[in-house]
């Protein structure tokens, strides 16, 4: 039975089996395919969206038990912390295979959304649910203090 | 913009060149083929009179095939490699649009499809660069001669008159310039200089190579764009997951599919072949669900009712063969290296120092697992997938479904990281298999679970050494057997113990000025699939024969720097192959790439400074250090741990020293040391795949663990030396030195010896401080 969810601030139609993990209406049904499926148990983070703001594992969320909450994917994610983690991201050159960073990219910009100014163990929390297996980690990590700078 | 897999050798890719403008000067004809710019022309030219450079070092170098200047100036750079977080677009573009005087702004990559006329595309063994350097800095000269004398030409002039800078042709005595566009149809009717003519650039002259110039992936990746494999999307394409059979070999016995066909979403089952020893790039068979998105896929799988016939690898369990492997290395084994008489100087040594150690069976675990899509038409196929090699990815499919090659066409995606698996392409031809079976272009998803269950591992291994050390505690004698399933036997069935060329990477190029070593290998039956995973076989013997070096040390009552700068001796060049060994050097000739103890002892010293090694530390901190050339690389690193009373870990620091001859982009390169550290040290800290009855017992994250955000140190310092030697490897070496730095900084730290990887694996939290 088709259902509308909110995505990107767009209402979007979505026709697909109860119980499909939003992770895969984004890719599949939607052609959305900045967030990465990496383990589908909620371990790795690649999938990370923002739920009203608040970063989750798609591929822990059935899309019919979205409801009304906004949705955000790394295609739609504006705004001044996601700019500043962007510009920061491309200055410090912090992805290598890039595969797992829209994840990274998300909980990176929640995290300064929420604290603009993270110390290194607030950076440590908020990062730890996202695997990198190319070990990007101490690149993001300057990056996320570059970008909070640019905020200050 | 270019679709996305469009490669310059396809007839489509004509159709995107457009007509170019009149130029202010009237210089460009845009009429014919003139319209078409350099790229087709030249290649016609190429193909029907040869091209003299098609023989340079390293291969074909005829600009056509890398190169093609759009009337606008857009400058397309082929990149033949794969691009999997190791910047091989900006490195290989570095290379050409230096030589070509290209402006940076106006590159873009083009990724090649598989085909023998690029010559190697295999992207493993950390040689991108070292393979294509020469060649690609030839064929971009060679273009940039081009469109000087086409200007020359146009100006009436002389080509010493014309000088190329940053996409136009200048002529410094009157200010005249044209642009690269104008004068690129002229430049493609011109004939091709032979590489006696080509002048390459003096290095002083480099604008881009030894530059950091910035990624050309991370503006996309930041956005969410790219194609990675997973990301593939055809019209009329439908998802696959395959249950594959537990075990190599292992088939199905019987299947009940009907409630995964009751699955909302699910289109049909297909059941797989069973393949035959060796394993090869063979589908593992099973069954496969084909459904109309990849979660109903997933969710038919494990509705699927199979009864698995085991295969001839159902007795295999991980304990049994450990104990296996240790026996075999505590009795003689084939010699492979033999220097002096370590047997006699062993058993008259007066004092004998002997260990065992223990490196588990590891999984690549890239963060994108293998996926690929396989569309037919008629006999023709097209496939799209993240390959490491998509040249060879094409053979494989032409042999197994036994059409023409040149019917295939096989895009390279993005490599959603790779570290050895995506150069092993069953998954591709189990996409190719699946797609015909079903008259549809197909995705096959491999999850987790399969991308853990189903590797190609790096093989489980054994060793011993003992040494002879004499009453100051020099070591005089060494022996180092070993014991492990060879990639071998993933081509040959009868492969039953390590060979030549995998020994070769770190043991039988042992680089201790020792009177007597000796290097021995036991017999190891293969079970599981094995292949290479980043830095390959230098894994064990760097872990073993570093973590030695600083035990003999420690029996010394020496300095572990010291003791193993001792060991390293004096400057000199060896040669494994005058002492028994067969020695492939990385495929690279020792007189090109020799192995150099000198830079061993120069990253082991400059190391050595930055960490200021021999500072006073706190309680419950160590410093361990360790140095192994790789992939004719020279690596030092040292490692500073943590551990507390209850035994909690942690790494404040690592520092490392890097020789890798010249470096394309050094801020790359630190990257791919940091990478390439935490990769080794996650994998020792926690990784090991087991098996049980001939399958593999690990199956996601929870049970196969990697090194996250809270475990990476908070200093990483990287010193890159500086160097005019040939370009070496910078994806793998890292790899090797991290695991002994770090189990010999947890004994600096505790008195703990870790002899047997991993140090906590999957679940532990904390050390066993109790030797």
């Amino acid at each position: 039975m088709a259902i509308t969810l909110k995505i990107n601030g767009e209402n979007t139609k979505i026709d697909a089996a109860p119980g499909t993990p939003l992770l895969w209406v984004l890719r599949d049904h939607l052609k959305m395919t900045g967030p990465k499926f990496g383990c589908g148990v909620g371990q790795c983070g690649a999938c990370t969206v923002h739920f009203n703001g608040t970063p989750v594992r798609s591929c822990q969320l059935p899309h019919d038990e979205v409801g009304d909450a906004e949705i955000t994917t790394i295609e739609g994610k504006e705004g001044k912390a996601a700019n500043a983690i962007r510009e920061a991201w491309i200055a410090a050159d912090v992805p290598q295979c890039g595969y797992c960073q829209s994840g990274q990219i998300m909980a990176a910009t929640a995290l300064l959304e929420d604290n603009p100014k993270p110390s290194d163990d607030d950076i440590d929390t908020a990062m730890t649910g996202n695997i990198c297996r190319c070990a990007t980690y101490m690149s993001i990590r300057r990056a996320i203090k570059d970008a909070a700078k640019t905020l200050a | 913009m270019l679709p996305r897999f469009l490669s310059p050798d396809t007839a489509d890719y004509a159709a995107t060149l457009s007509i170019p403008p009149l130029s202010r000067r009237g210089f460009v004809k845009a009429s014919g083929a003139f319209a078409l710019g350099i790229t087709l022309i030249g290649r016609m030219r190429a193909e029907a009179a040869g091209s003299p450079l098609k023989e340079v070092a390293g291969g074909d170098a005829t600009p056509s095939l890398w190169i093609a200047i759009e009337p606008d100036g857009t400058v397309k750079i082929t990149c033949h490699r794969s691009e999997m977080g190791q910047q091989v677009w900006t490195s290989m573009a570095q290379i050409v649009a230096d030589e070509l005087e290209a402006n940076w702004e106006k590159v873009e990559i083009v990724q090649a499809l598989g085909h023998p006329k690029y010559g190697d595309q295999n992207t493993d063994g950390s040689r991108s660069v070292r393979y294509n350097f020469h060649r690609l800095r030839v064929a971009g000269a060679a273009m940039r001669t081009m469109l000087e004398t086409a200007a020359a030409a146009h100006w009436g002039t002389t080509l010493a008159n014309c000088k190329a800078d940053q996409n136009y042709v200048l002529r410094p005595s009157t200010g005249d310039r044209l642009s690269f566009g104008e004068l690129a149809a002229a430049a493609g009717k011109l004939e091709i200089p032979a590489e006696a003519d080509v002048n390459l650039k003096s290095r002083d002259q480099w604008r881009y190579i030894g530059k950091e110039i910035p990624s050309l992936t991370v503006p996309l990746i930041v956005r969410g764009q790219g194609t990675f494999g997973i990301d593939v999307d055809r019209p009329g394409m439908v998802h696959a997951v395959v249950a594959h059979p537990p075990q190599v070999f292992g088939s199905v016995g019987s299947v009940d599919d009907a409630a995964a066909l009751a699955v909302p979403g699910v289109m049909q089952t297909v059941q797989l072949p069973t393949p035959e020893a060796p394993p090869l790039f063979q589908p593992l068979g099973g069954v496969a669900v084909v459904a109309m998105d990849t979660w109903a896929a997933i969710q038919g799988r494990k509705a699927l009712n199979i009864t698995w016939q085991d295969g001839p690898n159902a007795g295999h369990d991980s304990d049994s063969y450990r104990e296996l492997l240790q026996e075999n290395t505590r009795n003689p084994g084939a010699v492979e290296l033999d220097r002096g008489d370590t047997l006699t100087a062993l058993s008259n040594a007066p004092n004998k120092l002997t260990a065992e150690y223990y490196v588990p069976n590891l999984a690549h675990s890239p963060m994108e697992p293998v996926h690929a899509t396989a569309e037919w038409d008629g006999d023709t196929l097209e496939c799209w997938a993240c390959v490491q090699d998509p040249q060879s990815t094409r053979g494989v499919l032409a042999g197994f479904f036994g059409i023409d090659p040149d019917n295939i066409k096989v895009n390279a995606t993005w490599l959603g990281g790779a570290f050895g698996r995506k150069s092993k392409p069953d998954f591709v031809v189990e996409a190719a298999f699946i797609a015909r079976e079903v008259g549809k272009p197909v995705k096959v998803t491999w999850t987790r679970e399969d991308d853990l269950q189903h590797g190609y591992y790096h093989a489980v291994s054994a060793q011993r050494l003992e040494a002879a050390l004499d009453d100051d505690g020099n070591c005089r004698a060494l022996l180092h057997r070993t014991a492990f399933p060879s990639i071998g036997s993933t081509f040959n069935a009868a492969a039953d113990q390590g060979a030549g060329f995998e020994l070769a990477l770190g043991a039988s190029d042992n680089p201790f000025e020792v009177p007597n070593l000796r290097l021995e290998v036991g017999k190891a039956p293969p079970h599981l699939r094995i292949g290479w995973l980043r830095s390959v076989c230098n894994i064990q013997p760097a872990f073993a024969v570093q973590s030695f070096a600083d035990a003999m040390a420690h029996a010394a009552g020496r300095d572990p720097k010291d003791y193993l700068r001792d060991l390293i001796g004096s400057a000199r060049i060896i040669d494994p192959n005058t002492e028994g060994a067969t020695y492939p050097n990385y495929d690279a000739s020792l007189e090109d790439y020799p192995i150099e103890t000198g830079r061993l002892t120069h990253v082991l010293d400059k190391v050595a400074k930055m960490a200021k090694w021999g500072r006073s530390l706190p309680k419950g901190h160590g410093l361990g250090i360790a140095v192994h050339r790789a992939f004719l690389s020279y690596i030092a690193t040292v490692i500073e741990v943590k551990v507390t009373n209850d035994g909690q870990l942690s790494i404040p620091g690592i520092w490392l020293a890097m020789d890798a001859g010249t470096v394309v982009n050094p801020r790359h390169a630190r990257a791919q040391m940091e990478g390439g550290t935490i990769y080794g040290l996650s994998n020792a800290l926690y990784g090991e795949i087991t098996a049980k009855n001939g399958a593999v017992v690990q199956q996601n994250f929870p049970d196969w663990r990697l090194m996250r955000m809270s475990e990476a140190p908070r200093a990483f310092e990287v010193e890159i030396i500086d160097s005019t030697s040939r370009p070496a490897g910078i994806g793998e070496p890292a790899t090797p030195p991290a695991a002994p730095a770090l189990t010999n900084a947890i004994f600096a730290a505790t008195g703990k010896r870790i002899r047997s990887l991993p140090i906590l694996g999957p679940t532990g939290e904390t050390l066993n401080l109790e030797s």
